[in-house]
């Protein structure tokens, strides 16, 4: 029953997704047609079912049910209850399935909650996110349907990816999917503004929390995908500009450039065709992930159901989609005027700036991204790595972060440089003094040295805009942006702590024997095997000391699991202040001259890596503060019209009905 | 209408039309190359990490014919070759390693993690010898005859059926 249930519901949630493209599409008229009225109840009411539909395949892995192809091809009724759960998110369908879920859901968050836009633009956006809607359910029913049948249920699941049997699953892609179909709306909201030309900061005030919110769970993603990475593979790395992860880093880029420019236009009505610009762009980056990571067109580490059926779907979509936008935005940019004017000198001028630096380190990425795409064009397969991204990146990250600094401290408008030498003078000393210290005290490669002065630089500067403020009367949204800040400088911090000061430890070592890396004492206890729920490991007992502290006891795994059978490495880690220990336990290296086993055994000793993802999660919760603000300065003001009106019609009986003339602005 | 406005989409139909091509394409090849019958250049490769030799034209010479694998550990095709390449050291085949753009702990990292079918590692830092013998890119594997002229060059990872083509490509190179 639950599997027709909820297949009932996609058909139906399809449906009112047709309903809600056609409403929408006839509100557009002059003289809007009776039936424009049925975009927004479509929208509510496709929201509930598609989330219902998620909530039976959910409630399908929970109980194991084995007579559902998808449940018996990703599950198994031996796995730990919460990774049943996550499993439902684990593969093709069900990932899918969740995203159009939470599609449908801000779909019906937009279309029940939002006045404040005229209706007319309203309805052009519940058509474009009606018909965007109406191509995933299509993709999704007709070449992924979740709920498909076994004809004879399976005896038994054949289990999930050991590597995704982890609390990262449970974090990582439902975020990074929110995140994406955020901006799907930016995307609807930017077609409905551009289709009706009304790319106005009222515009601009509606898109703004949709494009912070989606840019917050892209943040928050990606954080927890670093680290899930980072301890999960136990290759010590924490970014290793893979296809996959490009593709999540790319729609964050354009959402940080759309979050800057969309305030812009909100605040000073400027850069209306840019943002319109941004919101296709940043969408259009979510889909070419979808599709770069599932139609295998690239090599990755990451293993998704590849498909290249699948891919030309949504390469359809994709075309349909971001082709459809392009055209329009062709057609219809030029008859957007630009909008005000402003200096170089001014904080747009730094805001463009910066927007133009996010776009080419977007260009950088995606370049490298696809090159390898086409290359194979020509017959020829390469491999795109970190000496292309780091420092082709850096080369527009530097003087973006240098900007950033600076930025907030200028007047809207126009201002004078003078006017803030005096924080940009003490900026640069910083700048110098850290790199001249650290180049003094030991030999460090020039792009970590120049993070690590640039971000002590920004984490100061971060708090600038605050100076001379009377603290309790900053705006939310300031200290939003504050913290936001301070959080890209910390993280840039870890960064290049990583990068310049990691100490790195490979032996080979038999129980009983120690090895040093930095400061650490690091000693091999025993080596055992262990069994947990459905893997078996070897595990090694180490005890790990800091000079002459206590030492702590370390047990990294290598595991394997029997369903599926892969081997898997469980890395041991110390968190302190200043950094991580991170240990992995390797192969057997054969016995040593005494005849005792000896085990691969690698230790890191990594100063401030925490401070990567410490700062990837202030940036987030600086765009969860930033959201609070607006809606509070937003409810503030409706109650303000509210208690005019309500004033006005007093004022209107009082004179007898005589309308009062319309105060001017 | 301006034109500048039509750059977006012009980008976009490039890429779509590409990528559209591309799923229409097998993924394997066997690409004829330029470089066959041709001697190997003369080179001087110094180690890529400690405790192994480096590699220079000599050590092609005589004997049995080898491979020459140009690889570099922060490449993702290479680690999913890195078993085929195992598989052909077993089948007693010779494999010269060429590392691009690397650095020693990485290199040993690699080679502790995906195994080490190499005999020899030359460390390539400046991408010299693969600009010599025409490399466009990592992974490549080069058939070496005794005499140290290139037989064939293949492009892209070893896959599974990659291993029997190398094997008999080398018993032509005898």
């Amino acid at each position: 029953m639950i599997a027709e249930l909820g297949l009932a519901a996609l058909w139906l949630s399809a449906a009112l997704a047709v309903l809600q493209m056609v409403s929408g599409a006839l509100g557009l008229r002059d003289g809007a047609s009776p039936h424009a009225l049925y975009a927004r109840p479509a929208a509510v009411v496709q929201a509930f079912l598609a989330t219902l539909a998620f909530f039976l395949l959910l409630y399908a892995f929970a109980v194991t049910d084995l007579s559902i192809k998808l449940v018996a091809t990703n599950s198994h009724s031996a796995k730990p209850f919460i990774y049943k759960l996550t499993g439902t998110w684990g593969n093709h369908e069900g990932s899918m399935l969740l995203w159009i879920a939470v599609l449908a859901l801000s779909g019906g968050l937009l279309g029940g909650l939002e006045r404040r836009m005229p209706e007319k633009t309203m309805s052009a956006t519940l058509m474009v996110q009606g018909f965007v809607a109406l191509g995933f359910y299509a993709f999704l029913i007709l070449s992924s349907n979740p709920f498909e049948r076994l004809r004879v249920p399976a005896v038994e699941g054949s289990g999930l990816n050991p590597l995704l049997q982890d609390i990262g699953l449970a974090i990582h892609p439902p975020t990074l999917y929110i995140g994406y179909v955020g901006l799907s709306v930016a995307f609807s909201l930017a077609m409905g503004a551009l289709i009706t030309r009304q790319v106005t900061p009222d515009f601009a005030k509606v898109m703004r929390p949709w494009v912070l919110g989606a840019w917050v769970f892209l943040t928050f993603g990606i954080t927890a995908g670093s680290y899930w990475a980072y301890y999960e593979l136990g290759w010590g790395g924490w970014w290793f500009w893979d296809p996959v992860e490009n593709a999540s880093l790319m729609p964050w880029l354009a959402a940080t450039a759309l979050l800057h420019s969309v305030s812009v236009l909100a605040a000073r009505d400027a850069l209306r065709t840019w943002t319109i610009m941004l919101g296709v762009l940043a969408f259009s980056m979510s889909m070419l992930g979808t599709f770069l990571v599932r139609s295998g067109v690239l090599t990755s580490v990451h293993a998704f159901a590849v498909d290249p059926e699948r891919g030309a779907f949504i390469l359809g979509l994709l075309g349909l989609y971001i082709g459809g936008a392009l055209v329009i935005f062709a057609m219809r940019a030029s008859s957007i005027a630009e909008g005000k004017r402003f200096t170089a000198t001014s904080r747009e001028g730094a805001l463009v700036f910066n927007n133009v630096m996010l776009s080419a380190i977007l260009a950088i990425v995606l370049l490298g991204t696809l090159y390898p795409l086409l290359t194979e064009a020509f017959d020829v397969r390469v491999s795109v790595g970190p000496p292309y991204f780091n420092p082709a990146g850096a080369i527009f990250a530097i003087p973006m972060f240098i900007v950033m600094a600076i930025g907030p401290l200028l007047r809207w408008k126009d201002d004078k440089p003078g006017r803030i030498q005096f924080e940009a003078a003490m900026l640069a000393a910083i700048v110098i003094a850290i790199v001249a210290v650290v180049a003094v005290l030991g030999d460090y490669a020039i792009l970590p040295l120049l993070g690590l002065a640039l971000s002590v630089a920004l984490a100061v500067a971060a708090f600038l805009p605050l100076r001379g403020r009377n603290i309790r009367r900053v705006p939310t949204a300031t200290w939003g942006m504050v913290l936001a800040h301070f959080g890209v400088a910390v993280s840039l911090f870890g960064m290049a702590c990583e990068s310049a000061f990691t100490s790195e430890r490979l032996a080979a070592v038999a129980p009983g024997d120690t090895t040093q890396v930095a400061d650490w004492t690091v000693k091999l206890e025993s080596v055992d095997p262990v069994a947990g729920p459905n893997w078996t490991a070897i595990e090694a007992r180490v005890l790990a000391a800091r000079g002459d502290e206590e030492p702590t006891v370390l047990t990294p795994q290598a595991r394997n699991f029997w369903s599926p059978p892969q081997p898997t490495s469980e890395s041991a880690l110390i968190t302190r202040l200043d950094g991580q220990l991170y240990a992995v336990i390797g192969d057997s290296a054969g016995v040593d001259a005494n005849g005792k086993e000896r085990w691969q055994l690698r230790v890191w000793w990594k100063p401030f890596v925490t401070f990567i993802w410490y700062g990837g999660l202030l940036i987030a919760l600086g765009g969860i503060v930033s959201i609070v603000g607006r809606l509070q300065v937003d409810l503030k003001r409706r109650k303000a019209k509210a208690l005019g009106d309500a004033r006005r019609d007093d004022l209107d009986e009082l004179n007898g009905g005589d309308t009062l003339p319309e105060p001017a602005e | 209408m301006r034109l500048a406005y039509l750059i977006p989409l012009g980008l976009f139909l490039f890429f779509a039309g590409l990528a559209g091509y591309m799923l229409t394409q097998p993924k394997e090849q066997n690409v004829p190359s330029q470089m066959i019958e041709q001697p190997l250049p003369d080179f001087t490769l110094e180690p890529a990490l400690e405790g192994m030799p480096g590699a220079t034209k000599a050590d092609f010479v005589g004997g049995e014919p080898r491979l020459l694998n140009i690889w570099a550990s922060w490449c993702l095709p290479c680690i999913a070759e890195a078993p085929h390449l195992e598989r052909l050291k077993q089948e007693g085949v010779e494999i010269i390693g060429v590392a691009v753009r690397d650095r020693p702990e990485a290199v040993e990292d690699f080679l502790s993690r995906y195994g080490n079918p190499y005999s020899r590692i030359g460390a390539d830092d400046i991408s010299e010898l693969m600009l010599e013998i025409g490399a466009s890119g990592v992974p490549e594997t080069y058939v070496i005859d005794a005499a140290g002229n290139i037989r064939y060059q293949h492009i892209g990872d070893i896959r599974e059926e990659t291993v029997p083509l190398l094997l008999e490509k080398l018993e032509e190179a005898r």
